[in-house]
């Protein structure tokens, strides 16, 4: 990043060093150009939308259903809705995004499918991260002690948990397959948040990877 | 011919304080009338600054009035937004310049039915044309462009004082940094337009009102007002609110008298709510803005969609509403933010977790208040307004 980049006036202010971002979230801001205009769906507390409002000067706008979350980056002066990705992608026109981002998201969403259509609509590319129901610890843990896996994965119960469509990587290829879109990358982690290079069509990504981040097209390539 | 003067040389003006701008261009109203001259009563806090960049229009509700952050000339109460105007608070008038107007057909000194109209010197009365909040915010920018103010910083507002700021964005994109409607809708519903038009009757079936004429009469439709508050009262607190305060709890008594004085603690609160807006407020002014506020309608003036009144807006809005407002509910202030999603806009919209109703917009709110703030000061940066 340059200094003249780095200038771009942003919310908190660009005097003060900017904090790490995690793990996936920096992988998801290598994948965005500067200057672009990108939503993010499930914004949180906004880091990744201050990260790049203040490094990569884009037009960056926010949906988080936390009314804490929401707030939070209101109040750093950030463009965040109160909303979920269910109910409120809709609104939005086609093209109106050079990038939509689901980060972790996806599978606390009520109908997965029809949000990656819309995050498609919206922009010209949708870039998606969630967590994979078939690493190798989940399978063993359903294998060995025939119960839903808790743990470090998920940290809910299964009666109470809002991620209520799991899926796996393969699952989600398969899933792009239908909907007809272009994977233009694809990132596996680990579980410590580590980029690893596997084919994500290849059974071992979808046994060893801990997440799955992709960044997905309308155009087929 | 525009004049402004602080304590005017007019009987009326002088009863009141603050500044008057005589505004002699014909105004043209939405009904098709025109109001050859009008009278724009407004306030002002804070100081404009050298390139007049910093200056925040409020926008009243129903029965605000000019005095958001002084207290009231008549009751002598707090101003009804001192707890967000003033020095270091949120609408910091250390940093903006707040500017404060009656809306037009109000009666706290601009153009209204309990105004002298000039052709006949008697009051308005009933001869007063009907406005719109469109007319209302025409008459605003009247003010705006004698203050020399080409971009307002923001416009704020809740409940009516929303509307406006909505009729601002839509109406001035260009003049508008900034928007807040709070606590609002894009159009008045069937539920709103009834419990209007229940306070307008029992204005008018008060013998008092005298046709709208009561003024020349010497009279005062005082209880038919005072029932219309106390209805439309009823609609700003939420049913955990009246409970919380009320309950059922008796007033001053043991135990039930079974007669109809006021028994109950709500029955003498909703009383003296009416009783005590009385002394401020004309019955007309009531009529006039209640039906201000049933014609808004913001999609129908633009071909029934909503997204066609901010297509190519620029101006960074921010959308509050409050979970137990059941006046303007959520649903229609994220109407408002839908319709700013298709049209592109920059939205921020926060519901904001209470139980005090519509009435939350008045009151100190720490959630609500960080938001503004924040907002504020993230357009603040954006505009090139110095920081705090």
């Amino acid at each position: 990043m340059s200094a003249a980049t780095a200038d771009v006036a942003g919310p908190a202010g660009g005097a003060a060093a900017a904090p790490p971002l995690r793990g996936d979230l920096a992988l998801v801001a290598d994948l965005i150009e500067p200057g672009s205009r990108v939503l993010d769906v499930g914004c949180g507390e906004g880091e990744l939308l201050a990260y790049l409002t203040r490094v990569k000067g884009v037009d960056g706008r926010g949906i988080e259903l936390s009314q804490s979350g929401v707030n939070a980056c209101v109040r750093h002066g950030l463009s965040v809705i109160q909303g979920d990705a269910d109910s409120d992608l809709a609104a939005y026109p086609p093209d109106s995004f050079d990038y939509v981002v689901l980060s972790q998201t996806l599978q606390a969403t009520r109908q997965p499918r029809a949000v990656v259509e819309h995050l498609l609509r919206i922009g010209r590319r949708a870039i998606v991260s969630f967590p994979n129901f078939g690493h190798w610890r989940v399978r063993l843990h359903l294998l060995f002690r025939g119960r839903m896996p808790v743990a470090h994965y998920f940290n809910h119960d299964w009666y109470d948990t809002p991620n209520i469509h799991l899926c796996t990587v393969h699952d989600f290829v398969a899933l792009t397959g239908a909907l007809g879109v272009t994977i233009e990358k694809s990132v596996t982690l680990d579980h410590a948040g580590r980029p690893f290079s596997l084919d994500p069509r290849g059974e071992l990504a979808n046994l060893l990877a801990a997440q799955g981040l992709f960044m997905l097209s309308r155009r087929r390539g | 011919m525009i004049t402004d003067r602080v304590h005017g040389d007019d009987a009326a003006a002088a009863r009141r304080p603050g500044h008057r701008l005589a505004v002699a261009e014909p105004l043209a109203l939405d009904s098709g009338a025109t109001l050859n001259a009008c009278t724009i009563a407004y306030q002002t806090y804070g100081t404009l600054n050298a390139d007049k960049s910093n200056a925040i229009l409020i926008c009243h509700a129903l029965t605000g009035d000019q005095y958001p952050a002084e207290p009231h000339p008549v009751t002598g109460k707090p101003g009804w937004w001192s707890a967000l105007a003033g020095p270091g608070k949120v609408l910091d008038t250390d940093r903006y310049f707040l500017i404060a107007t009656n809306v037009l057909g109000g009666c706290m000194g601009s153009s209204g039915p309990k105004e002298t109209d000039p052709a006949t010197g008697k009051p308005w009365g009933l001869a007063f044309p009907v406005i719109t909040i469109a007319d209302m915010v025409r008459a605003q920018k009247r003010l705006i462009d004698h203050l020399g103010i080409e971009t307002l910083f923001a416009v704020i507002g809740g409940s009516m004082g929303g509307m406006q700021v909505l009729e601002w964005a839509a109406a001035y994109p260009d003049r508008v940094f900034a928007a807040l409607p709070i606590a609002t809708a894009a159009r008045h519903s069937a539920q709103n337009i009834a419990f209007h038009e229940v306070g307008r009757q029992a204005i008018m079936a008060d013998p008092d009102w005298c046709q709208g004429n009561y003024l020349a009469q010497g009279r005062n439709p005082s209880r038919g007002l005072a029932v219309a508050r106390m209805a439309a009262h009823i609609t700003y607190l939420s049913e955990p609110a009246l409970h919380r305060k009320f309950g059922r709890q008796l007033r001053n008594r043991e135990a039930v008298t079974y007669g109809f004085d006021a028994d109950f603690e709500v029955e003498s609160y909703l009383r003296h709510q009416g009783s005590s807006f009385v002394d401020r407020f004309d019955a007309n002014s009531y009529l006039y803005i209640t039906r201000a506020c049933d014609y808004f309608d913001l999609a129908a003036e633009h071909g029934g969609v909503l997204a066609n009144a901010f297509r190519g807006t620029r101006t960074r809005f921010c959308v509050v509403s409050f979970t137990s407002d059941w006046l303007y509910p959520t649903a229609e202030n994220r109407a408002i933010v839908h319709a700013l999603n298709a049209a592109a806009a920059n939205v921020s919209f926060v519901e904001i977790e209470t139980d005090k109703g519509h009435d939350a917009f008045l009151l100190d709110e720490p959630e609500f208040f960080a938001v503004l703030r924040g907002f504020l000061d993230g357009c603040a940066q954006h505009r090139g307004l110095p920081l705090r």
